[in-house]
């Protein structure tokens, strides 16, 4: 693979790789006939960001042969080591003139070229390991409510929360009212904290498309970073979401680039679209919702169910209309499969202990890479198989 | 128990901001008493805060288009609320370029005081933000814990140097040492002193100009028969010190301080609209 980028396009990168930064320690970096796909999830599993530039956002760009198995070559970098080239967005602007990567599979390195001013040429070598598909499965098409705003808007509206605050739970009604305010989880004391609520009128949005009162909270962090994306990118951002429990999907898109951010949302135990019994503990922070008894069903989750419930998903996924970003893919036959699937293991185990264990998220549902004997030894199930983490609070 | 306050004037916004800014400075949570004619913000000397008292007086004409307040009883009206002004100060930061912002006491899940900003967008309607802030009600039996500070018997009175190079100097001392000396006479010179068992460092500051005292019965201070060249000195701990000078974010009318030989340093900063006392007592 060979990627070109040059002019202003340095910096749309850097800002990208900033953004991903927000969400997890690796870049996963995938070569597509589509484009260079640049993705990142977070330990926890709910937290996925996509960008996709498309080749002609590049000045050059070689997608790379694929490898004797039809499959592109995928790797993924230390998102320090990557973020670490992009570092000073102000210097990649006044001193890159052009930036050249270059994934040679044989070598053991990713290279990242660049070409500044004054004839300097930074190269750095980064290494690289061969992963997993890294996809989440969702579908903005299905979520019963929309909404559109310019960045500016957005970045107004979440500058009245404080930078530390986790959750921000956006409210909207079909009479055109929208709010955010910060989310009060059940350790807060609600006597002592401070709430905040931001509201904004519907003619502030390009486009509402609301079909019943909800609230839906996710993590302001992660969503924070691809607010400040999309403020220098001017593009309008695109959100779309359901009941609470369901992922959040936050969309920019241009004809050089599209990106997606898919966000986990915390699950209202006596939501009625809850499908399932594994329930999380949500106190309303006032009084929206009733407070929850938990119910901890975490006895019967154990790392096989997750496994399982991972083959459902691809099985399921290939009968999903698929996104035009994300094309369905073939499952990666055998040899590899072993390693692969202890990496997704021990990426679980890994998983589990990363995941603050007060915030339960439901963890979005990744397509996994399976032969086709695997993958049909399973009930049909409902679409999106929500995996909880193995360790339940009480 | 009623109260409401509006603010339209950007320039009352930015100064009252700077104001609770400061407090927030210097205490983590404070009283906030209303009376139909000012706001005072105090902190008492309870050995949690390092035996610290505050008492800051505002005029609410002064930063107030509208300002109605109900206490808690037709011969005793004013309010006490317990509450901490970081988060205040967290509302109004946001909102410096307002076109209105709102202060009331409600009612939501407790009593709280609730800021809501009206801010200009793009779209016919406004943007309202609210802010919730849970305030603790301080009933009328304790309101005697809460008096202004007498001005105490000092020894020596003093007008303090600039404020911000006396903030670097003890900025650069409070890496040597917890305790800092603070001494003064008569003749308007002053001195800041550490001493630690390897460096001992000390800041001297002349033509500073002692504030003439009158005492209620107009006859002279006793301080006058003090000789002019002895030093009255308290050795107080030095973040505190810092705390206050660090908070100023305008420069003061007047600043001035007196000194209680080993007991007490009575701090006194003027503003046009706004008075500010700060007690630190000696150490040990």
């Amino acid at each position: 693979m060979r990627c070109l980028v040059t002019g202003g396009n340095v910096k749309v990168i850097g800002k990208a790789v900033h953004s991903l930064s927000r969400i997890g320690d690796e870049l996963y970096v995938e070569p597509t006939e589509d484009g260079l796909s640049l993705r990142a999830v977070n330990s926890s599993r709910s937290a996925y960001a996509c960008f996709l530039f498309a080749p002609l956002f590049f000045q050059l760009y070689e997608e790379g042969s694929l490898d004797p198995d039809g499959e592109t070559f995928r790797c993924k970098v230390l998102m320090k080591s990557f973020l670490g080239v992009f570092r000073s967005l102000p210097s990649l602007e006044k001193m890159v003139e052009k930036c050249l990567i270059s994934l040679n599979p044989r070598a053991s390195r990713l290279v990242v070229q660049l070409h500044c001013k004054y004839g300097v040429t930074k190269t750095h070598n980064l290494s690289f390991q061969e992963c997993e598909l890294l996809q989440a499965v969702f579908d903005k098409e299905l979520c019963a409510n929309t909404l559109r705003a310019p960045a500016r808007v957005l970045v107004d509206a979440v500058v009245h929360f404080p930078v530390t605050l986790a959750e921000v739970t956006l409210g909207v009604s079909p009479a055109g009212k929208v709010s955010f305010r910060n989310y009060l989880d059940e350790e807060t004391e609600p006597s002592r904290t401070m709430v905040t609520e931001l509201c904004l009128s519907e003619d502030e949005f390009q486009d509402i498309q609301v079909q019943q009162q909800s609230h839906v909270t996710f993590c302001l962090k992660e969503f924070r970073g691809l607010l400040s994306f999309a403020e220098s990118s001017n593009l309008p951002l695109n959100i779309h979401f359901d009941s609470p429990g369901r992922p959040a999907i936050f969309t920019l898109s241009d004809p050089l680039l599209e990106v997606h951010l898919v966000l986990a949302t915390l699950s209202d135990p006596n939501s009625s679209s809850q499908v399932h019994s594994t329930t999380l503990q949500a106190r309303p922070a006032n009084g929206a919702f009733p407070t929850a008894t938990p119910d901890d069903d975490f006895t019967g989750d154990d790392i096989d169910s997750y496994m399982i419930a991972m083959e459902t998903t691809c099985e399921e996924g290939l009968g999903l209309p698929s996104s035009p970003t994300f094309p369905q893919r073939h499952p990666h036959p055998g040899a590899g499969l072993e390693s692969q699937s202890s990496a997704m293991e021990s990426d679980l185990e890994g998983a589990v202990p990363g995941t603050p264990p007060q915030k339960k998220f439901r963890s979005l549902f990744f397509g996994s890479v399976l032969t086709p004997s695997q993958a049909g030894t399973h009930p049909g199930p409902s679409q999106d198989v929500l995996a909880e983490d193995s360790e339940g609070e009480s | 128990m009623r109260f409401r306050a509006k603010i339209v004037d950007v320039a009352c916004l930015n100064h009252f901001t700077r104001v609770i800014n400061t407090i927030a400075k210097l205490a983590k949570t404070c009283t906030l008493r209303l009376t139909v004619d000012k706001l005072y913000f105090i902190l008492t000397d309870k050995v949690a805060n390092g035996g610290v008292s505050m008492w800051c007086e505002l005029n609410q004409g002064n930063f107030f288009d509208e300002f109605q307040m109900e206490g808690v009883a037709a011969e005793h009206n004013e309010i006490y609320l317990e509450l901490t002004p970081e988060n205040l100060s967290r509302a109004l930061k946001t909102a410096q370029n307002a076109k209105t912002v709102k202060i009331k006491l409600t009612n939501k899940h407790c009593p709280c005081v609730t800021v809501a900003v009206e801010l200009p967008s793009l779209s016919s309607s406004s943007r309202i933000v609210t802010h919730d802030i849970p305030v603790g009600v301080i009933p009328r039996r304790l309101w005697n814990d809460f008096r202004e500070p007498s001005v105490p018997d000092f020894d020596v009175s003093i007008y303090l140097p600039v404020l911000k190079t006396m903030k670097s100097v003890v900025e650069r001392m409070k890496n040597l040492s917890n305790c800092i000396v603070l001494e003064a006479n008569l003749n308007g010179e002053m001195n800041l002193k550490i001493e630690t068992d390897l460096v001992s460092v000390t800041t001297h500051f002349k033509g500073l100009g002692n504030p003439p005292w009158v005492s209620e019965d107009g006859s002279q201070n006793s301080t006058q028969d003090r000789d002019p060249e002895s030093m009255a000195e308290a050795r107080i701990d030095i973040r505190k010190l810092l705390q206050l000078l660090a908070g100023q974010q305008v420069n003061p009318t007047k600043a001035l301080c007196n000194i209680v030989s080993k007991r007490i340093v009575h701090f006194i900063l003027l503003h046009e609209e706004v008075s500010l006392q700060y007690f630190i007592p000696a150490l040990a």
